[in-house]
């Protein structure tokens, strides 16, 4: 287990570098001077050529690539082009608003989620199970910030349930930032709930059909018993698998929600740094993403072997 | 033998005028139409029939276990006198927990993959109302009673780390917990190797001396029920057709299905020389068709106006009350046991005469899994000669299907080695060959679902297999699929049907269809009837004798059932751990002397007919290929194994009569003089 989890490290190690490496690219082919952008039209030549010495931008490719991979290990993404203070400051609390969102999103959603795929799979067919299935079909097609936009109008506008801005002011106590959060989460949880009952649903209807449960029934064990004991363990595996792919979504891909409830997350600050051409922020962003994108599917991973002892004893030897 | 027919009071298992449906597309559709039976306490009754003919549907029912679209129309199940079918969920729970049990096919998928077989053992025994340590204490009792070696590190395992023996025995360790009235056995043995299977069939029946409980066995296999049942049903089309004495049902079959299904099995030692196998001509009905007739009308030669118009009564035969048939002419079934034996097929001259059409020469295969070498095949030297049909046979694991995929390039066979084709050594990889050696050399594989394409019309498969290995196109191409599809009796409809329209054995012919569309000189057979009913079988059987001997095809036919086999093959190779154990012309190899892994083998097989074998059992497992034990491989195992010898040095493949070849270290002197008498092990 131990050895399984270092070499997805490494595996994760060398995604991350293939990342940056991507992004560096993508930045350096970009049409432009980079002092000239800064520094705006009217700016004096001289400047300009001495901002981008300061900044490095007049070195070769090479060397600029090699310096920015090594501050990646300092996790230095150096300074704003945009208000000239440390990446770090801008990026670490967006990400940290983002963690507090996706996961009071999370927490709504899953055993919602799993609950409602377990009861419609039990009612396979039948009217209940239509239900589900098609609440879960239109809420996911429903485009999240058109969720956002109309929870904000009727809960926060119109009835003062939630909050209009999502941001709470700073020192507000756990409960009441939940006021503040509770309608951004919400859109969030009407985008996957679909998705996530969808599967355990299918998981749980292959878990029944199986022949262990077939076994368990012939033993004697109620259908709880059948479902606790036996299925749901077999049964959620895929489900773990898609709800680890979706945090690494929540956390970078909801900028419409961010955006509606005007609320200073990863997805904000990343749409702001591309209208901006704020290119370090950008980078720092988008490999935050990825980092929480491979710690997601890491945790996801641990889990299934944890669940299932085949993958569990293989990776092992 | 008891074969007192169990009243209705003490019955075990009575099953009473049993009407089961499904309901496909809002229409409840006949499965069952009055199935009775009933077994007595430490009876062991078994039911035969060919797939979807409602035995498994009948054995699940018996225990109220039904798919969500199936129902009980009418009819009772009573088990030791208590009404299953009037049962609410609380009272099921508790019948299913105390009173019956059901061991499976495929037990891998039975039990629960990611729970250890300790807990869900003892699972079974917490239900009886028995505390933890006790319980767990029970389950270490039962794995010992169901003869697991080392039950309290099993106990410890996965499910998954067992061997498909070891996984039966446990499922039937589970099985036996309740010490149930009635024990279902639904297809216990199928998919596991004969030697296996034997294992398995000894076990149940030794268990069956220790308990008194009534056994329902279904199986396929006629000679797994005649080897283990005290009385047999024959079922066809959701009627029990014919019931008495399972020998003397075998022996002497009353109803017309019965005589045909035995019929079309290859037994007697019967070979293609001699004559086709007879077939079933037909289909089954399909469930749900309305049949106020009898049920076997449509296929049966000697039906009548009387048999188009009346449910045929249940007919006694023979005076002692304990055989019925349900056919209205009983009085004319020795017409068709006496039917002039069909045709022979084409006879081949003896494979000598003619001329090699492939050759391997000291080829191996090793595959490499983390770091570690696993020799698949050592030195395998094998001919075949046009026109002539090799048999391969051996457990799972021997090498057999690399050996298939190494001569067609599937697989490419290590360095040193050679696969000649005509002459000409060709090259390992399919890749590397021609496409004229590619056209050459073709497959027929199991399963017909999986190795046709699903959405596309036959015409298409055969098509693109005709474009594909002869290069004609167009008009021309056409034609010849529609003269391949005429050459294997399949009809100009049958071309423009997709796969899943089509029964098994029409799949399985479109498959064959499709290897023959380049004239192949060579097709590899890897279980081509193994998942088709006997009559079907013996169908595509004759069809691949006949073939044979038109086209002057050769065959490579792998299988583990012997009768098949020795019908069909002229020669055999038999197989353990990747190494040619012993070869020869099929005679020599049924009639003996054997290496004795051959005659383990040939003692394994439960047959039909009831003839005396000695068992000879096999201990242990096949060992791993990564390391495979010194000497002798097969020695671990051997009975006859000569200590000093056997473990030291591994024997050279020694020709001991023409053609006839053998790996051991014993004399054939002395294996014909130890074989002359049964060994007792």
């Amino acid at each position: 287990m131990v050895r399984y989890l270092l070499r997805r490290l490494a595996s994760a190690v060398v995604t991350l570098w293939l990342l940056a490496t991507i992004v560096f690219l993508i930045v350096s082919v970009l049409p432009g001077d980079v002092g000239r952008r800064v520094l705006g039209p009217f700016a004096l030549k001289e400047d300009v050529a001495r901002y981008n010495h300061q900044i490095g931008t007049d070195r070769p490719l090479i060397r600029q690539y090699l310096t920015t991979i090594r501050r990646l290990f300092t996790l230095d993404f150096g300074n704003s082009y945009q208000t000239a203070s440390s990446v770090n400051k801008i990026i670490f609390p967006a990400l940290f608003r983002s963690g507090k969102l996706a996961l009071l999103a999370f927490v709504i959603t899953i055993p919602i989620s799993i609950a409602a795929g377990i009861f419609a799979a039990r009612r396979q067919d039948k009217p209940s199970d239509r239900i589900v299935v098609t609440t879960g079909l239109a809420s996911s097609s429903i485009p999240e910030f058109v969720t956002a936009a109309v929870l904000l109008s009727v809960f926060s506008v119109h009835w003062r349930l939630g909050k209009v801005f999502a941001n709470p002011p700073d020192g507000t106590s756990v409960i009441g930032q939940f006021r503040y959060l509770i309608m951004p989460a919400l859109a969030m949880v009407v985008a996957y709930f679909g998705y996530i009952t969808r599967m355990s649903r299918a998981g749980v209807i292959h878990g029944l059909q199986s022949d262990y449960a077939r076994t368990a029934t012939m033993k004697g064990l109620s259908k709880g018993e059948v479902m606790r004991r036996h299925i749901l363990r077999n049964a959620l595996a895929p489900t773990i698998t898609v709800i680890s792919v979706q945090i690494g979504y929540l956390f970078g891909g909801i900028i419409g929600v961010e955006k509606v409830f005007n609320y200073a997350g990863l997805g904000s600050t990343m749409l702001n740094a591309v209208t901006h051409k704020d290119i370090p922020v950008l980078q720092a962003a988008v490999l935050l993403v990825g980092v929480v994108y491979m710690s997601s599917t890491l945790l996801a991973d641990v889990l299934i072997a944890f669940l299932n002892p085949r993958v569990r004893l293989e990776t092992t030897r | 033998m008891s074969a007192v027919s169990a009243s209705r009071t003490t019955a075990a298992l009575a099953v009473e005028n049993l009407e089961v449906a499904y309901t496909v597309r809002g229409i409840d559709r006949a499965v069952l139409r009055g199935v009775s039976f009933s077994i007595a306490p430490g009876e062991a009754y078994g039911l035969v029939g060919e797939s979807g003919c409602g035995k498994s549907t009948t054995a699940y029912a018996a225990l109220r276990y039904l798919p969500r679209n199936g129902k009980i129309v009418r009819g009772r199940v009573l088990v030791g006198g208590d009404d299953v079918t009037g049962m609410n969920t609380s009272q099921l729970q508790r019948f299913r927990a105390t009173e019956a049990s059901m061991v499976y096919q495929d037990p891998a998928q039975a039990m629960n993959p990611s729970v250890k077989i300790g807990r869900q053992l003892i699972e079974s025994f917490t239900l009886l109302g028995q505390s933890k340590p006790v319980a767990a204490k029970s389950a270490l009792d039962a794995l010992r009673r169901v003869r697991i070696a080392d039950p309290v590190r099993v106990m410890d395992r996965y499910p998954f780390q067992l061997s498909g023996g070891m996984q039966q025995r446990v499922v039937i360790a589970m099985a036996l917990a309740c010490d149930p009235k009635l024990l279902v056995l639904d297809e216990p043995t199928t998919g596991l190797d004969a030697t296996v299977e034997a294992e398995v069939l000894d076990l149940v029946r030794v268990l069956r001396e220790e308990s008194n409980a009534a056994v329902l066995l279904i199986a396929h296999n006629l000679g797994i029920i005649r080897s283990l049942c005290d009385r047999v049903g024959v079922m066809y089309a959701g009627r029990i057709v014919e019931e008495g004495p399972s020998h003397q049902v075998f022996d002497d079959p009353q109803h017309p299905y019965t005589v045909g299904l035995l019929r079309s099995l290859p037994r007697h030692g019967v070979r293609k020389t001699e004559r086709a196998l007879a077939t079933i001509p037909g289909i089954l009905p399909l469930i749900g068709t309305d049949l106020p007739t009898c049920v076997f009308v449509d296929r049966c030669p000697l039906a009548d106006d009387l048999c188009r118009d009346e449910v045929p009564p249940a007919a006694p035969v023979g005076t002692e009350g304990l055989r019925f048939t349900r056919c209205h002419h009983p009085d004319r079934i020795h017409e068709l046991v006496q039917a002039p034996p069909d045709v022979p097929i084409g006879i081949l001259s003896s494979s000598g005469a003619n001329p090699e059409v492939l050759e391997l020469t000291h080829v191996s295969k090793t595959f490499r899994q983390r770091n570690v070498n696993i020799p698949a095949l050592v030195d395998v030297n094998l001919q075949l000669a046009e026109g002539e049909t090799l048999g391969i046979v051996g457990e799972s694991g021997s090498g057999k299907s690399t050996l298939a995929k190494t001569i067609l390039g599937i697989e490419s066979a290590d360095s040193g080695g050679a696969v000649s084709l005509d002459g000409h050594t060709v090259a390992p990889n399919t890749t590397g060959r021609s496409a004229n050696d590619k056209r050459a050399m073709q497959m027929v594989f199991q399963n017909p679902d999986s190795a046709l394409n699903r959405s596309w019309s036959v015409r298409r498969i055969l098509m693109r297999s005709v474009e594909k290995l002869t290069g004609i196109k167009g008009d021309e191409a056409n034609a010849r699929v529609e003269a391949l599809a005429a050459h294997l009796r399949l009809t100009p409809r049958h071309l423009d049907l997709k796969p899943r329209q089509l029964s098994g054995g029409l799949k399985q012919r479109v498959a064959i269809a499709r290897a023959f569309a380049g004239d192949p000189r060579i097709v590899v057979c890897d279980e081509p009837t193994s998942a088709l009913d006997v009559s079907v079988q013996a169908a595509i059987l004759n069809l691949l004798a006949d073939l044979q001997s038109e086209e002057k095809t050769s065959y490579v036919f792998i299988t583990h059932d012997m009768g098949v086999v020795r019908y069909l093959a002229d020669r055999i190779a038999v197989m353990y751990l990747g190494r040619i154990q012993e070869v020869g012309p099929t005679d020599d190899v049924f009639n003996g002397p054997n290496h004795p892994y051959t005659e383990a083998l040939l003692s394994a097989i439960p047959s039909v007919d009831g003839e005396p074998t000695s068992r000879i059992r096999l201990e242990g497992e096949i060992p791993s290929p990564a390391n495979p034990p010194s000497g002798c491989v097969f020695h671990p195992r051997c009975p006859r194994v000569i200590p000093g010898v056997c473990e030291v040095s591994e024997p050279p493949l020694r020709e001991v009569a023409p053609g006839h070849a053998m790996r051991c270290h014993i004399p054939i002197e002395q294996l014909v003089e130890l074989q002359r008498k049964p060994l007792t092990v």
